[in-house]
């Protein structure tokens, strides 16, 4: 397929990809070119300018910053995937990037891309929001953080300008007692394509009880949306099976659930309540 | 020496394989010509609508771009060539009005592919919208017509005591079944079930470079085809050229599954293209337009029934049924349900009432793909017998045997009057059921079924009929008649010995993936003792093989193969008669292996293919009155197609909490006689298989009310990977064919014959402890989790 035509500019520092940006109001970004090139392919975006970050030194890092970790613009899925710093401190996370897509995807494809992307239907996006991440924005003006809660806006849209780039997301690690898990089902069956729905839970325990908990629900809405009454109703609950059931059985409370060729608005309400479910004792047995 | 390896039989590694895996080989898209133009097409966004007006003038006028071609240009070529035209012909750029989205309206030739698109996007098209008609049913009751004016959507309804009047004297066997019926010993097991409408996904996208040179008044043209001399045919009866003028290449071809085997209106335009402007034109499909610019395939909706006795004698088997032809017929369009009918009754020895009535509907056309109409066939079949074994409390294995052709009544004759050449079904699902531990499974599912877990077995024979080449067939369509080939689909092969001594083997064949080069040369090598390295086998070009017809319909190797066996043979008998002179023996005696010839008896007294090569062009060398040269050319036109067959048996565990369907186990052992290369044989299995779990689990063309496709990109059309399929499990019998010397039968689409029902029984009955009974393709788990509840209550 054949984009409209459009500029090219391969920048070598963030200040010129952000410069560019500034001077192209309808300028789009690249990292991967995942989602970017097939959506320009298909005529779908046509922006004037793609700035291209990809040669951009210094941000392909995940650096343990202590209480989290930062992840920078360039850390594609499969590094994500691998690094054990995200397996043990932001296990949902790690879990999540290896089921994207497939190999050639996650060797190219990065996770703040896929977060900035904010597809209805993509997994690293739900364990960013259960884990509490928090978006570090840039623009030619300046930096500003954006809470997770606050970050998904709709489909295919976040709370980045146009003239900002998304430089880190910092990934809270769960400590001692706590644990966080990711699953999903896909288009395909199994974990394999994007997710009909998934979850991504953040369980903390506190000598057998739940003392804190985040879930979060993809690919039942327009964007991914906390699951706050499966938190309410599993904190202070000793976690039994019982336990979970109820809490889960509140996942879409206040999510808009919509249908679409995967499934109905009930099956897919359903599902939300499966994986929640399955997500939150996944998380346990990581807590525990 | 790799003859012993080579030779039938052999597993050998494919001669393709090393430059497709490399990146070397050559596709369509690959080859450049100097001052190409290329093209783009201006779709419809409207199922059906009426054309006002075209304006191409803004698109006309942008840089780069050559001409905007519309069908006042074109409507003198006629509308695009169908073998079997019964229906509306495709024009080749709608005519007045659209029938289908993505239908091609207008035609850009411009200088590069961006520049197609832009100006694409700038003719503006006035439509006036039409009510379209999209749904089976209700294009039967006819109430919307799909080509305003027609009197009927129906084209035809092909009857299987009359499917071919005045050739077959058929029983209808309808009134026997109806008394059947009113037996009280009896059951009626009756379910509707639709078998999905599918776009075929081969990997390379269409591609056609057409190249008109007015010197010598003819055309190059190159297309990923299945059917290269088809479109030499077409082309030059289009233009009024002999067919030798119009050269068709078919180079390395990614991928056809029968959506290649049709004359598209882009072969014919860029030739016209090509013609006008005087210069090579060039037309890539891209991902997304394949869904709207080749034809799809399947979509039926029938209705099976089975008639038996409680003990599991089938008395009648009923399919009546709607399959979806799309808005215009093509190649065979309508012909398609006739495959199917060809082996509607499976494997069994049962009386049989069948009907099928072709229907429009404002979609994109149906042709073959895959098993054409025998997929279909033998998925109704194979689940309603399921259904008629769980009605009367049976194994469905015991069903299935029961009902069974006996090896004693090969040749047998089916009930629409057809001659099957072999088979033994009862040894093949024994080999099955042994090499499973048939016993032993249904104990692991009894065991899994304790525990709560829901895990299934399902079971399917097939039989398939490939190879259609009996010359009488032609009367039935069964040739390019209407491409101006009068020929019927007799194979064709062409073996030459080169003065080195190596040998060159000229096919008929457009093969797409099957690895003709490998299996040729197999059959040459083993035929003549000419080393396996030494055999160069080209195919898919118009000029320098004499006749052809195309791969398509598990042909090519038991009617071409055939073919270039004949061709070994004649070689090696003007070869013998060479040899016996130079070694003063005489011709009987003569051996061919090990790079050359030797008297039998004594393998020290040879001569090697080299040598023998000498003596033929070097005429004054040999026996007197030799007429120099070694080559031979033979067309093959057998007495009866083949009947391959096997039996598949599947393991699936559903998840009741989410409808995920995970395939444990897969395994079929399939039977089509002798195998030249058990690897190839094997890899076209593989495939088959994966297209048919395709069908079975994630594929689904899905039109909307108002017909549009909403699922025609990949992101919304899943196909099955790899990592989404288990490990198949594959075996063998083998029953050779007598219809031609070498006992092979096709193999290309008995893996998706046998598969796609084969999961559906699996998971059905993994869920029969809940009462569900039947669940429509594909299995995605939304479907699987609406069946449970609705079973659930
Ligand atoms: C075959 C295939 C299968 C896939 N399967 C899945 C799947 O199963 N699950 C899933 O979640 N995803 C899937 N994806 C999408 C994939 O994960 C993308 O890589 C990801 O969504 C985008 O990351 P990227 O780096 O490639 O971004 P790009 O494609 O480069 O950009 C995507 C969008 O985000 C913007 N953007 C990117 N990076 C930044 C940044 N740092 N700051 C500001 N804006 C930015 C771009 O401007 C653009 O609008 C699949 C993609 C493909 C091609």
């Amino acid at each position: 397929m054949y984009p409209r035509s459009f500029e090219y500019l391969a920048a070598t520092s963030l200040d010129e990809a952000l410069a560019a940006l500034a001077d192209n109001p309808d300028a789009k970004v690249m990292t991967g070119g995942m989602s970017l090139i097939p959506l320009m392919k298909l005529r779908l975006f046509s922006p004037s300018l793609v700035v291209d970050i990809g040669r951009v030194p210094g941000l392909d890092a995940i650096d343990d910053a202590g209480d989290h970790l930062a992840i920078g613009a360039l850390v594609r899925h499969a590094t994500t995937a691998s690094s054990e710093a995200v397996q043990s401190g932001a296990a949902a996370l790690a879990q999540a990037a290896a089921l994207t897509g497939d190999v050639q995807v996650r060797n190219r494809g990065t996770t703040c891309g896929a977060l900035a992307h904010a597809d209805i239907a993509a997994d690293q996006t739900a364990a960013a929001l259960a884990l509490g991440a928090t978006m570090v924005a840039r623009s030619s003006s300046g930096e500003r953080t954006i809470a997770a809660d606050d970050f998904f806006v709709d489909t295919l849209t976040s709370a980045l300008q146009p003239d900002e780039i998304l430089v880190e997301v910092r990934v809270p690690k769960t400590g001692a007692g706590s644990g966080s898990a990711y699953g999903k089902l896909g288009r395909r069956g199994g974990q394999s394509d994007y997710a009909v729905a998934g979850a991504a839970a953040v369980v903390t325990m506190d000598g057998g009880s739940v003392a804190a908990a985040r879930v979060a629900l993809t690919g039942v809405g327009t964007k991914p949306s906390l699951a706050a009454g499966v938190a309410e109703a599993l904190v202070g609950t000793d976690g039994s099976e019982a336990a979970v059931a109820a809490a889960a059985a509140r996942a879409t409370e206040g999510v808009t659930v919509l249908e679409d060729l995967y499934g109905s608005e009930e099956y897919k309400a359903h599902l939300a309540q499966v994986y929640a479910g399955r997500a939150v004792t996944a998380a346990m047995a990581a807590a525990s | 020496m790799t003859t012993s390896i080579s030779a039938m039989g052999g597993i050998v590694r494919r001669k393709e394989d090393p430059a497709l895996i490399a990146g070397q080989g050559k596709y369509v898209d690959d080859i450049r010509l100097n001052g190409e133009a290329v093209t783009a097409f201006v779709r419809s966004p409207f199922a059906h609508a009426r054309i006002n007006s075209i304006d191409t003038s803004a698109a006309a006028a942008m840089p780069g771009v050559v001409a905007v071609y519309t069908i006042d240009d074109v409507r003198h070529l006629g509308p695009v060539l169908a073998q079997v035209p019964v229906g509306v012909m495709r024009p080749l750029l709608a005519d007045g009005a659209v029938h289908h989205a993505g239908e091609a309206v207008a035609m850009v030739v411009a200088e590069n592919s961006y520049v197609a698109r832009d100006a694409a996007e700038a003719v503006m098209v006035d439509y006036e919208p039409l009510p379209a008609v999209v749904d089976m049913k209700a294009a039967v009751a006819g109430a919307t017509k799909v080509h305003e004016g027609s009197e009927s959507n129906v084209l035809v309804t092909w009857f299987s005591h009359d499917w071919w009047p005045g050739v077959f004297e058929l029983v209808d066997h309808r009134p026997a079944i109806a008394e059947a019926k009113e037996r009280d010993d009896v059951v009626v097991v009756s379910q509707e079930m639709t078998n999905q409408r599918l776009i075929p996904t081969a990997i390379e996208p269409r591609a056609v470079l057409a190249d008109w040179n007015h010197g010598y008044n003819r055309v190059n043209l190159w297309s990923s085809t299945q059917m290269p001399h088809a479109l030499a045919g077409a082309v030059a009866k289009t233009f009024g050229l002999p067919s030798n003028e119009v050269h068709v290449v078919a180079p390395e071809v990614g991928g056809g599954f029968g959506a290649k085997l049709n004359i598209y209106p882009d072969e014919i335009l860029t030739v016209f293209a090509s013609k006008a402007l005087d210069r090579p034109v060039r037309w890539t499909e891209t991902r997304r337009e394949a869904a709207f610019s080749t034809i799809q395939g399947r979509g039926w909706v029938a209705t099976a029934t089975i008639t038996g006795t409680k003990d599991g004698k089938i008395l009648g088997y009923e399919l009546d049924g709607i399959a979806d032809m799309g808005a215009y017929s093509q190649n065979f369009t309508v012909a398609i349900p006739v495959l199917g009918l060809f082996v509607a009754q499976g494997q069994y020895d049962i009386p049989l009432a069948w009907q099928v009535s072709c229907v429009q509907t404002n979609t994109q056309t149906t042709d073959a793909y895959r098993g054409a109409g025998r997929p279909e066939a033998s998925y109704y079949i194979e689940r309603i017998i399921d259904m008629y074994a769980a009605a009367i409390d049976m194994d469905p294995a015991d069903v299935r045997r029961k009902n069974f052709f006996k090896k004693e009544d090969f040749p047998a004759t089916t009930a629409i009057g057809l001659t099957m050449d072999s088979g033994d079904y009862e040894r093949n699902l024994d080999t099955l059921i042994a090499d499973v531990d048939y016993a032993g499974l249904r104990a692991m599912q009894a065991a899994a079924r304790a525990e709560g877990r829901y895990v299934g077995i399902g079971l399917s024979t097939y039989v398939e009929v490939c190879g259609f080449a009996p010359s009488v067939l032609a009367e039935f369509g069964f040739g390019w008649d209407a491409y101006g080939m009068p020929t019927s689909f007799s194979g064709s092969g062409l073996v030459r010995v080169n003065p080195d001594g190596s040998a060159t083997v000229i096919i008929g064949t457009g093969p797409s993936g099957q690895g003709h080069q490998t299996t040729w040369a197999q059959v040459v090598s083993d035929r003549l003792g000419i080393d396996y390295d030494s055999v160069r086998v080209t195919h898919g070009n118009t000029a320098e093989s004499p006749t052809g017809v195309g791969t398509f319909g598990s042909r090519s190797a038991a009617v071409d193969g055939a073919a270039t066996y004949e061709a070994a043979e004649k070689v090696g008998g003007k070869a013998a008669d060479i040899v016996a002179h130079m070694l003063e023996a005489s011709a009987e005696d003569i051996r061919f292996a090990d790079g050359g010839a030797h008297v039998a008896g004594s393998p020290g007294h040879k001569v090697t293919w080299a040598e023998i090569a000498e003596v033929a062009y070097k005429p004054h060398k040999g026996p007197d009155g030799m007429e120099a040269g070694l080559e031979a050319h033979a067309v093959f036109s057998p007495g009866n197609a083949t009947w391959p067959f096997g039996s598949h048996l599947a393991v699936v565990e559903v998840d009741p909490d989410t409808g995920n369907v995970e395939i444990q186990r897969y395994v079929g052992i399939d039977d089509c006689g002798n195998r030249i290369n058990p690897m190839i044989v094997d890899g076209q299995i593989h495939g088959g298989i994966a297209q048919g779990i395709g069908q079975a689990m994630f594929e689904d063309a899905i039109y909307d009310a108002e017909g549009n496709l909403l699922s025609g990109s990949l992101i919304d059309y899943p196909i099955p990977a790899a990592g989404d399929l288990p490990a198949f499990e594959l075996g063998w019998t083998n029953t050779p064919t007598d219809v031609n010397p070498m006992g092979v039968k096709g193999i290309g689409e008995a893996g998706t014959i046998g598969s796609a029902q084969t999961i559906v029984n699996a998971v059905v009955d993994a869920l029969a402890p809940l009462g569900v009974k039947h669940i429509d393709m594909p299995l995605r788990p939304r479907r699987v989790w609406d069946a449970i509840q609705k079973a659930r209550g």
